[in-house]
């Protein structure tokens, strides 16, 4: 086993050199110069700013230069954010993506069950033909059109009934509802269709039919088993929606005027900000391996074959 | 305990009808079995029809709707869908004279009468005096109700150009005080009637006969026109061959690279298996956004490229690796199966292996997985061309016709709503025929539903 | 394979995906799996507790209506009770450095924190570029000599005064080339300051001097007729130098690394999202400033969001676009406009060997322009105005009636430039042209209709260059283009800040445009103090734009935005940071009565 953590550890480090690597000497290799200003730069200030930056070294020695940095966890100071360091960019916006992804997650699974259940419960009546008709509509419809007809209705809302969802912003909990329902809704449908497929298995399994002929009350049935043995195989799914959730919010946080790290990071690519663009790809690169390595082993742990398979 | 052999209990091999020991057999009935299942599913068939027709309009609506895509008709900016406007003529000569007439009036009037060309307003000035020009869709309720400021000017004469709709106006004329603020104002409703400048006209290939008409008919847009008159029925058919090659052939190489990369890392197994997957997590860590773009130029994409090759080559490049770790985990499944070792035992050669045991076996596996890979591509398009990186014009997309109809959607609803559905429909039809597909596949459910 | 398309790019999601994909192929019934969930639900049961708390504290915060960093915010856009606005930014502030700055969203703020010299302010006539003393109280102008008298009162918000001092030290950093200030070319007026900034002088060598703590005394290198309106400039913004030194680089990075001296404090920066000014009690002029505080909780550059959220009360102020001007107008809002000075035109490469070197070719482009149809119908905004001048309207001392007015195109005389051109280049057919645009769906619509006129009248080709903004600089930059739609926007009150644009030295003429007649005008009229003999000159340089076809100037965009009725005096600003909210009042009955 420990033999099996220190391959896997290994095998993680070796792919963050890889993305490290391959995305500095891609993003020198995008045409474009990241020190160009609608202000004209003359030759004394780019001579002045490609030092400040250490872009006047050769690509290798720039490239030894981040790595060594890399290790200490120093990834230098944005182009486009004078003075700020790439450090703080993430610290500051990474937490808000996190926290947003969390909700959307909490709201889709919920809605998910509620609907999943539902449909199932009244299946193929039309409870559940809504409920699919939505689930569709739910996979089908692009996100950015989904969340600017939400924003339209919200401040029908506003104008209507008072100030209850705020249209845009980040701040408050109210803040977070819409935007974080937005990027649930996805998910949501597609959790639905899940748990609705699971339920309808679930209700045709032999154990249902022997409590059912134990004559248990509908409702401990229902609870305790039938819902219960519902949810505990999607649960397993819950790792794909978070990932999904947590870091895929550009569009919601375009829409919402969300400070998270998506809209961050699309813009330093737009804006070819070199530091921002390689902190944060070595940071998700370096919280999808981490989360890779922690499956890996929990599968290795659960799964007695793959352990002895790999000890072989 | 065990029983004796009774022969009654065996055939004779010869006998048996077209017996399922050969692959090409089983894969056969395993298709006929699928067709048989899809074509019960009445959603999966939804799908599958929805797919040709969707098909069909890509490749053959440019044959019904003859209309060019990127032609502009400025006599017709964002109009709901329509069978065709009447629109009066304007005939050159009529213009000039209405500018240089310009006798002084008691009150705010209009020089000409008003179309959607041009709206000619004159009213009562006085030396000094300088006048705020307003344009409102309502009637102003007070100076702060006025409308959208035009222009200010010192003259007593102004002529609104600006983006006229065949509809009611109210004009407002302010006059200023010394400190620039609202001394006094009056109001005219206006009607603006349809109307197109022959040269227009003329450029927009509609014959205008010699007898000089008052009015023609305009062509038909039944879908409406965006915000530079295109019509949208033609540019969802062009963007629709955009989407569709985007979402067709990306996936069908990826899928196919993929696949064949994830059976030979399954099937040789051991370090080659290793290295090849280490190699295939690499590639899925890639920043997309960044190599998207780094393609785009290493590839040539500079001016008049639409940028498509790229998009299609970046959506290879870093596609692959998800179909290669399925397909190569199932291989590696199979490869341990009992008949396997048996087939290998019998002295199958390693390609019938692979021809005849595993790749019938991951077949389903892959379609299932290129029926939603399709939409994703074409999802993926529309969401870099919400970000700017998707095709360059003159060239179009659906997923870039969203993007150009969303700011507008509360207003022209038509612009955002017709690419919208289109791309939801398609995404929808795959998804169903997908979900048939591997319902169909699924050995487990057939067995519990039969 | 099910995620949403917006998510499939994201690496993070499509591995992660897998390995729980994997993991839930497990079969629960195996004794692994009960470990797994045992060890899930530990791991649950662990983050329960602080999942619970951190809800109580969210609940505790609605209830309380207070913002996450836990300060009581008003959340409607005007207060009247504690004299306060809520406005929104389109990006984060890139660089509160004045020494560095270079964007509006930066100078916005920096116009409300800092002051300089002197300040715009509005006269009688309702002209808001009228200067005024700032941290100055008098100046005197005298050739090449100009002295100010500093105001005792004038005070940095920890209470120190402004000194003489403050502004040597600012500049000469500024003119530091290790600084790497873009803006530090406007510095150049003062005697010295190029060299310096090119490194052959020393820093001391510079014509400041300071007198005493009050009086400063500035030398230029020649008689400059808008310097007075320069030092109202962010790069001209007094620095301290002990306080600048403490933030060891990071000077305007956080609102506690910038020291304000001007009508407001940055007391609050939360990156990314939201800002906070706070009136300052120290400024010397703090009595006639009523605002208490400016809130920025929102950034975003989504024009349907800025205007959603004016709509719901939430900004005070918001821009519009051609799509929201119409909405507006259904909600009866009221709507105002503002040019803001600039002036959009199509930039030529002049390069040897491109096709645009030739003057009738550029002619036949000018020629087959519709600048009605494109204002009315492409870009259909209101507040832009379609011109053939490359001095925008507003300079009004240039007015030169010589140019014909911004009409319809001549396409006979279009093609018959044409024909001349292609004789003269010697071809059948005109290659096909390279236009660089950026990534804007406005600049794209007037591109491709630029490209239909083309093709259409004169059967020139002409091809979109899409690129991103950095990498459309890039290729401006390197020559890499025949036709540039370009913008720009005036630095400082005086037609020079166009003029100079086309001047062979700039570096922002992008298509080396070089003409020893321009030049030579440009140089003249440098040194000649404001009057009628200097705005001739300028008349004159027009018309070499204008015979040459420099460039084709196009329009002169402006704003439309809606603002809150109680908000009066708010000042809208062509250069310097707008807009200025340094002097407004909230009176909460304006707008009801007519």
């Amino acid at each position: 086993m420990m033999r099996y953590a220190i391959k896997r550890i290994a095998v993680g480090l070796l792919t963050i050199w890889f993305i490290a690597t391959a995305t500095f000497f891609a993003m020198h290799a995008v045409p474009g110069d990241p020190l160009a200003d609608d202000k004209a730069t003359t030759p004394e200030i780019r001579a002045a700013l490609l030092q400040y930056y250490g872009l006047d070294q050769p690509v290798l020695t720039q490239y030894t230069r981040f790595l060594g940095n890399m290790l200490r966890g120093d990834f230098g100071i944005s182009f486009t954010q004078k003075n700020r360091s790439v450090n703080d960019i993430i610290r500051a916006h990474f937490p808000v993506s996190a926290l947003l992804g969390c909700l959307a997650l909490l709201i889709s699974v919920v809605g998910a069950v509620l609907f999943g259940v539902l449909a199932a419960r009244h299946h193929k009546r039309w409870p559940d033909y809504w409920i699919m008709l939505a689930v569709i509509a739910g996979i089908s419809v692009p996100g950015f059109v989904f969340a600017a007809l939400a924003q339209w209705l919200a401040l029908k809302i506003d104008q209507h009934l008072g100030n209850i969802i705020p249209v845009a912003g980040w701040g408050t909990f109210r803040h977070m509802l819409l935007p974080a329902t937005m990027l649930g809704l996805g998910t949501m449908a597609y959790l639905t269709r899940l748990l609705r497929s699971s339920m309808l298995d679930v209700q045709q399994a032999a154990y249902i039919n022997t409590a059912r002929a134990k004559r248990l009350s509908s409702t401990r049935l229902f609870f305790v088993h039938e819902l219960k043995n519902t949810v505990l195989p999607v649960l397993a799914l819950l790792g794909p929606t978070i990932a999904t959730i947590t870091t895929g919010g550009f569009v919601v946080e375009t829409v919402f005027a969300i400070p998270g790290l998506g809209r961050y990071f699309v813009q330093a690519i737009q804006q070819l900000d070199y530091t921002v663009i390689m902190g944060t790809t070595v940071f998700y690169g370096s919280f999808l391996v981490l989360m890779v390595i922690v499956v890996d082993l929990l599968y290795a742990l659960a799964d007695p074959r793959i352990r002895l398979q790999d000890m072989r | 305990m065990t029983t004796p052999p009774d022969s009654t209990l065996f055939e004779p091999l010869l006998a048996c009808p077209s017996a399922a020991t050969d692959g090409e057999d089983v894969v056969g009935n395993l298709w006929r079995d699928v067709w048989q299942d899809v074509s019960h599913n009445p959603s999966a068939l939804a799908g599958l029809l929805l797919i040709v027709l969707l098909v069909f309009f890509c490749s053959l609506g440019d044959k019904l709707w003859q209309k060019n895509p990127a032609e502009f008709d400025l006599a017709q900016i964002s109009q709901m869908p329509n069978t065709g406007l009447k629109t009066t003529v304007i005939y050159p000569a009529t213009q000039t004279v209405a500018e240089q007439r310009r006798n002084p009036v008691k009150k705010l009037q209009l020089l000409q009468p008003a179309t959607t060309e041009s709206v000619q307003l004159i009213w009562p000035a006085a030396a000094h005096n300088s006048f705020r020009v307003y344009r409102h869709e309502l009637k102003p309720s007070g100076i702060y109700d006025l409308g959208m400021p035009l222009n200010k000017t010192t003259d007593n004469f102004y002529n609104d150009q600006l983006q006229l709709e065949n509809r009611r106006y109210f004009y407002s004329v302010a006059r200023l005080d010394a400190h620039g603020n609202i001394d006094a104002y009056d109001t005219l409703a206006v009607d603006v009637a349809h109307a197109t400048p022959l040269a227009i006209l003329q450029q927009a290939g509609i014959h205008v006969t010699d007898n000089q008409p008052a009015s023609v008919l305009l062509p038909a847009h039944p879908l409406g026109t965006d915000k530079l008159g295109r019509d949208v029925l033609a540019r969802l058919i062009a963007g629709g061959k955009t989407s569709m090659l985007i979402g067709f052939s990306a996936p069908l190489v990826f899928v196919f690279f993929g696949a064949m990369y994830g059976a030979i890392a399954g099937y040789r197994g051991g370090r080659i298996d290793t290295v090849m997957m280490a190699f295939a997590d690499f590639v899925i860590a890639l920043p997309f956004l960044l190599f998207m773009m780094l393609l785009r130029i290493a590839l040539g994409m500079g001016p008049g490229s639409n940028s498509l090759m790229a998009l299609l080559v970046a959506l290879v490049l870093l596609g692959w690796p998800n179909t290669a770790r399925l397909v190569r985990a199932q291989v590696l499944q199979l490869r341990s199966m009992a008949y396997i070792d048996a087939a290998r035992l019998q002295g199958a050669s390693g390609q019938y292996i692979v021809m005849k045991h595993l790749l019938p076996n991951v077949l389903p596996g892959i379609l299932v997985t290129l029926s939603f890979a399709i939409p994703s591509a074409i999802f993926t398009e529309a969401f870099l061309s919400f970000i700017g990186l998707g095709v360059v014009p003159p060239a179009t997309s659906w997923g870039s016709m969203c993007n150009d109809g969303l700011s507008s959607f509360l207003i022209h609803p038509h612009e955002l709503l017709f690419p919208a559905f289109f791309i939801s429909i398609t995404v929808m039809a795959f998804n169903l025929f997908g979900d048939g597909l591997r319902d169909a596949l699924d050995v487990k459910m057939r067995e519990a539903r039969t | 394979m099910e995620d949403r398309g917006e998510f499939s790019h994201n690496p993070l999601m499509n591995w992660l995906a897998q390995q729980c994909a994997r993991l839930s192929r497990l079969r629960l019934s195996s004794r692994g799996s009960r470990l797994l969930l045992r060890m899930l639900l530990r791991m649950l049961s662990r983050l329960l507790p602080r999942l619970l708390s951190h809800a109580v504290l969210y609940a505790a915060l609605l209830a309380a209506n207070t913002s996450m960093t836990g300060r009581a915010i008003a959340d409607s856009a005007v207060d009247a009770d504690t004299h306060t606005v809520r406005l929104a930014l389109t990006t984060e502030p890139p660089d509160l450095d004045s020494l560095t700055s270079t964007d509006s969203v930066s100078f916005f703020i920096l116009l409300h924190t800092q002051e300089g010299l002197l300040t715009y302010t509005t006269d009688a006539q309702g002209n808001n570029d009228a200067l005024t003393g700032g941290v100055a109280e008098s100046w005197q102008m005298d050739g090449t000599t100009v002295r100010f008298t500093l105001r005792d009162n004038a005070r940095w918000c920890d209470g120190k005064p402004v000194t003489a001092r403050d502004f040597l030290f600012a500049w000469q950093t500024a003119l530091n080339p290790s600084t790497a200030s873009r803006y530090a070319f406007i510095l150049y007026p003062l005697k010295n300051a190029e060299k310096i900034h090119r490194g052959q002088l020393p820093a001391s060598a510079l014509g400041v001097f300071v007198e005493d703590d009050r009086h400063l005394r500035i030398e230029l290198e020649q008689p400059t007729a808008y310097f007075a309106s320069l030092t109202t400039f962010p790069t001209y913004f007094p620095v301290r130098e002990d306080f600048y030194r403490a933030q060891q680089g990071r000077y305007g990075a956080d609102a506690d690394k910038l020291l304000c001296n001007g009508a407001f404090r940055l007391t609050e920066w939360t990156h990314g999202a939201s800002l906070t000014l706070q009136r300052n009690p120290g400024y010397w002029h703090a009595n006639s400033v009523s605002l208490q505080a400016i809130h920025i909780p929102h950034i975003t550059n989504d024009p349907n969001t800025l205007f959603n959220l004016f709509q719901s009360g939430d900004i005070a102020l918001a821009e519009l676009s051609q799509d929201t001007v119409r909405l507006a107008l259904q909600q009866r809002l009221y709507i105002q406009d503002f040019g803001n000075g600039m002036l959009t035109y199509l930039e030529f490469n002049h390069r040897e060997g491109k096709a645009l070197r030739n003057q009738h070719l550029r002619r036949a482009i000018s020629l087959v322009i519709n600048r009605q149809e494109l204002v009315n119908k492409v870009i259909a905004a209101p507040g832009t105005h379609a011109t053939t001048r490359f001095f925008p309207a507003w300079l009004a001392a240039i007015a030169d009636n010589n140019l014909s007015p911004a009409s319809g195109a001549d396409i006979v005389a279009a093609r018959h430039a044409l024909q001349q051109a292609k004789q003269e280049l010697g071809v059948d057919k005109i290659p096909p042209l390279v236009m660089l645009v950026y990534d804007s769906p406005s600049v794209i619509r007037q591109a491709e209709y630029l490209q239909r006129v083309l093709q259409e009248n004169l059967g020139v080709t002409m091809i979109i260059d899409k690129q991103i903004f950095k990498q459309k600089l890039a290729k401006l930059a390197a020559g890499d283009f025949d036709l540039s739609l370009s913008a720009w926007g005036p630095d400082y009150n005086d037609p020079m800040t166009f003029a100079d644009l086309l001047g062979s030295a700039n570096e922002n003429n992008h298509g080396q445009y070089r003409n020893p007649a321009y030049d030579a005008l440009l140089q003249q009229a440098a040194a000649l103090p404001a009057g009628a003999e200097r705005n001739t000159l300028f008349g004159r340089l027009q018309q070499i734009i204008d015979e040459d076809v420099a460039v084709i100037p196009l329009t002169e965009p402006g704003i439309v935005y809606v603002q809150d009725k109680s908000l009066q005096d708010v000042r809208r600003h062509r250069f310097g940071g707008d807009p200025d909210l340094r002097f407004t009042r909230i009176v909460p009955d304006a707008g009801k009565t007519p």
